[in-house]
C-alpha cells in the first residue's frame, strides 16, 4: 500500500485566525486507497485542516501536494484543483433549488463537460447504488438527513476525485441515521476510494481507517494504526482524550 | 350546548365534540359582529359625505358619469403607452439591478471601481425623488444635444429603469447575502468557478428568497410609470389631464386612476397567492 508518491502530502501546514494559531505545523501523507481518520477534540483543527486542503482557506505557511503538484502555490488554477478533491461537510450542503439528480450530475456537466445524457446515466447508477433512484427527480428537502448526506457523498465522488475529504459528516444526524451513512463510507473504502476524514465516531474510525491521526491544539500528537492508537496509545494526551470519550 | 346532549359517534370523544360545537358558535358570533360593524362604518361614511356642504359639487367635478364615459376610451389608449413603458422598464430593471447586486456582493479586486460606483449609485438614486430623476433625464439628456431628438417615452423609460434599479438591486443583494456561505463552499468544492457558482447556485436561490419583495416593487412601478406624463408623454395621466384642461371637470383623472388599479389588481393577487404558497412550503419544511 505504501510507496510511490502519496495522493496527498502536507508539509508543515500552519494556519492562523487573527492571533489564534489553529494549525501549528502539520505533516501528513495519504496514499492511494488509504483511509485516514483525524480525531481530536472540538477546536483541535480537524475541520480547518480539511478546508485548507480543499483551498477554501489559505494557509499561512507550509505546502500541500496533490499527486506531487504543489496546490498551495497561488499560481495554480483553484477551480481545477477543487474538481479533483471531493468534500462532504457536516451540514449536508446539497443545493436546495435543483433536483437530487441535478445535484449529483452538476459537477460532471459544468466542470468536466461530460454530455448531459452520459452524466445522468452515471448519476442514476450512483443513486441506485445508494437505493434512492426513485427520488432522483425530487428536491433535497424531501429526503431524510441520512439520505441527503448519502447523496452528498455520491455527489462528491461523481466526478471521480483523487481524494475524498469528509468533515464530520455524521455529527448533524439523528443517531439512527448515522449507520446508513457510515455503511456507505465503508462501501467507498471497499471500492478503493482514498479518504481523509475528520470524525467523532471512534468505533467507526477504528473499524474502517488504516491510520488514525490524533490532533491536539493544532499539532499531530500521535498517529498510527487503529489498534495502536485505541488499544495502546503511547502519549498521555491521547490516553486522556480517549478516556474522556469513554466517560 | 352542554356536552351531555351531544351524541358521541365514531371514535371522536365527547370532549372534542363539545369543543367543536363551541368553536362553531364562536365563529357564527364573530361573523355576525363583522356584518354589523361593516354596515355601521359604511353608513357613517355615507352620512358624513352626503351631509357635507360641498359634496354635491365634488360629486359633479369628480364622479360625473357622462365625462367618465367620454374619457374612458381616450385614457385607455394612453394606458397602453404606460403598459409599453412598464414592460420595457421592468426588463431593463431586471438586468441592471441584478448586475449591480452581483457587483456589490463580489470581492474581486478588478471590480473595485465598479463596486464603489455601484454603491454610490444606489445611495444617490434611492434618495432622489422619482420626479426629479425624470426631469434630470427627460430634460437634461436632450439638453446636451448629443443624440438629436429622443422620444420622451424612451427617456421616461430610462429614468424609471435608473430609479428603480437602485431599489431592486438592494433587494437582490439582500437575497444574495441571505444564502448560507456553505452553499458557496459546496459549489466551489465541486470545482465550479466563481461565475458559475453565482449563476447556477447563488442567484437562483437568492432571487427565490426575495420574490415577494420584488413583486411588491413591480406593483409600485406599475403606478409610477404614470409619472412619465411630466415629460409630455401622452399616457393615461396625460390624456386625462388634456381632457380636464378642456372641460374643467376632473372625472377623467378618476377614470385613469381606476384603470391603473385594474392594471395592478391581477398582479397584486398573484403576489398574495405566491407569498402564501411560499409561507406554506416553509412551514412544511420542518416536517420531513
Amino acid at each position: 500500500m505504501m510507496g510511490g508518491e502519496p495522493v496527498l502530502r502536507l508539509e508543515n501546514i500552519r494556519k492562523r485566525y487573527g492571533k489564534n494559531e489553529v494549525l501549528k505545523g502539520i505533516d501528513l501523507s495519504v496514499f492511494h486507497h488509504e483511509v485516514i481518520a483525524l480525531i481530536g477534540a472540538s477546536g483541535s483543527g480537524k475541520s480547518t485542516l480539511l478546508k485548507c486542503v480543499n483551498l477554501l482557506e489559505n494557509i499561512d505557511d507550509g505546502q500541500i501536494f496533490l499527486s506531487g503538484e504543489d496546490i498551495s502555490d497561488p499560481r495554480v488554477d483553484e477551480d481545477k484543483i477543487r474538481g479533483k478533491i471531493g468534500i462532504v461537510f457536516q451540514n449536508y450542503n446539497l443545493f436546495p433549488h435543483i433536483t437530487v439528480l441535478d445535484n449529483v450530475t452538476l459537477a460532471s456537466k459544468k466542470v468536466l463537460k461530460i454530455p448531459k445524457a452520459q452524466a445522468e446515466e452515471k448519476g442514476m447508477e450512483l443513486l441506485s447504488r445508494i437505493g434512492i433512484a426513485q427520488k432522483a427527480k425530487v428536491y433535497p428537502d424531501q429526503l431524510s438527513g441520512g439520505q441527503q448526506q448519502r447523496v452528498a457523498l455520491v455527489r462528491a465522488i461523481a466526478s471521480n476525485p483523487e481524494i475524498l475529504l469528509l468533515d464530520e459528516i455524521t455529527s448533524a444526524l439523528d443517531p439512527q441515521l448515522v449507520g446508513e451513512v457510515l455503511d456507505l463510507v465503508r462501501e467507498l473504502k471497499e471500492a478503493q476510494t482514498t479518504i481523509l476524514m475528520a470524525t467523532h465516531e471512534m468505533s467507526f474510525a477504528k473499524s474502517v481507517a488504516d491510520e488514525i491521526v490524533f490532533l491536539e491544539n493544532g499539532v499531530v500528537a500521535e498517529k498510527g494504526p487503529p489498534s495502536q492508537i485505541f488499544d495502546h496509545p503511547e502519549k498521555q494526551s491521547t490516553k486522556d482524550f480517549l478516556a474522556r470519550l469513554k466517560a | 350546548m352542554p356536552a351531555s346532549k351531544i351524541k358521541s359517534y365514531g371514535d371522536v370523544s365527547r370532549v372534542e365534540l363539545d369543543r367543536r360545537a363551541f368553536r362553531k358558535k364562536q365563529s357564527k358570533k364573530s361573523a355576525l359582529i363583522s356584518c354589523v360593524s361593516l354596515i355601521a362604518f359604511a353608513s357613517a361614511i355615507y352620512l358624513l359625505l352626503s351631509n357635507s356642504t360641498g359634496w354635491e359639487k365634488v360629486r359633479i367635478a369628480f364622479f360625473s358619469p357622462e365625462y367618465f364615459l367620454d374619457a374612458l376610451p381616450v385614457v385607455f389608449e394612453g394606458l397602453l403607452k404606460n403598459l409599453q413603458i412598464l414592460i420595457f422598464a421592468a426588463s431593463g430593471v431586471a438586468v441592471l439591478a441584478t448586475l449591480i447586486a452581483v457587483v456589490r456582493t463580489s470581492r474581486s479586486a478588478v471590480l473595485f471601481p465598479l463596486r464603489v460606483l455601484a454603491s454610490v449609485y444606489t445611495d444617490i438614486f434611492r434618495g432622489l425623488p422619482m420626479i426629479i430623476i425624470l426631469y434630470l433625464i427627460g430634460f437634461g439628456i436632450p439638453g446636451l444635444r448629443i443624440f438629436g431628438r429622443i422620444d420622451a417615452g424612451l427617456l421616461g423609460t430610462i429614468a424609471i429603469i435608473i430609479g428603480y434599479s437602485a431599489y431592486v438591486a438592494e433587494v437582490i443583494r439582500a437575497g444574495i447575502e441571505a444564502i448560507h456561505p456553505s452553499q458557496r463552499a459546496a459549489a466551489r468544492s465541486l470545482g465550479l468557478s466563481h461565475s458559475q457558482t453565482m449563476r447556477i447556485i447563488i442567484l437562483p436561490q437568492a432571487i427565490r428568497k426575495v420574490v415577494p419583495a420584488l413583486m411588491n416593487d413591480f406593483v409600485s412601478m406599475q403606478k409610477d410609470v404614470g409619472l412619465v406624463s411630466v415629460l409630455g408623454v401622452i399616457d393615461a395621466v396625460r390624456s386625462a389631464q388634456i381632457m380636464v384642461a378642456k372641460t374643467y371637470n376632473f372625472t377623467p383623472y378618476i377614470a385613469a386612476g381606476l384603470l391603473f388599479i385594474l392594471l395592478s389588481l391581477p398582479f397584486i393577487r398573484l403576489t398574495d397567492w405566491y407569498t402564501a404558497k411560499l409561507r406554506k412550503r416553509e412551514q412544511m419544511e420542518g416536517a420531513v
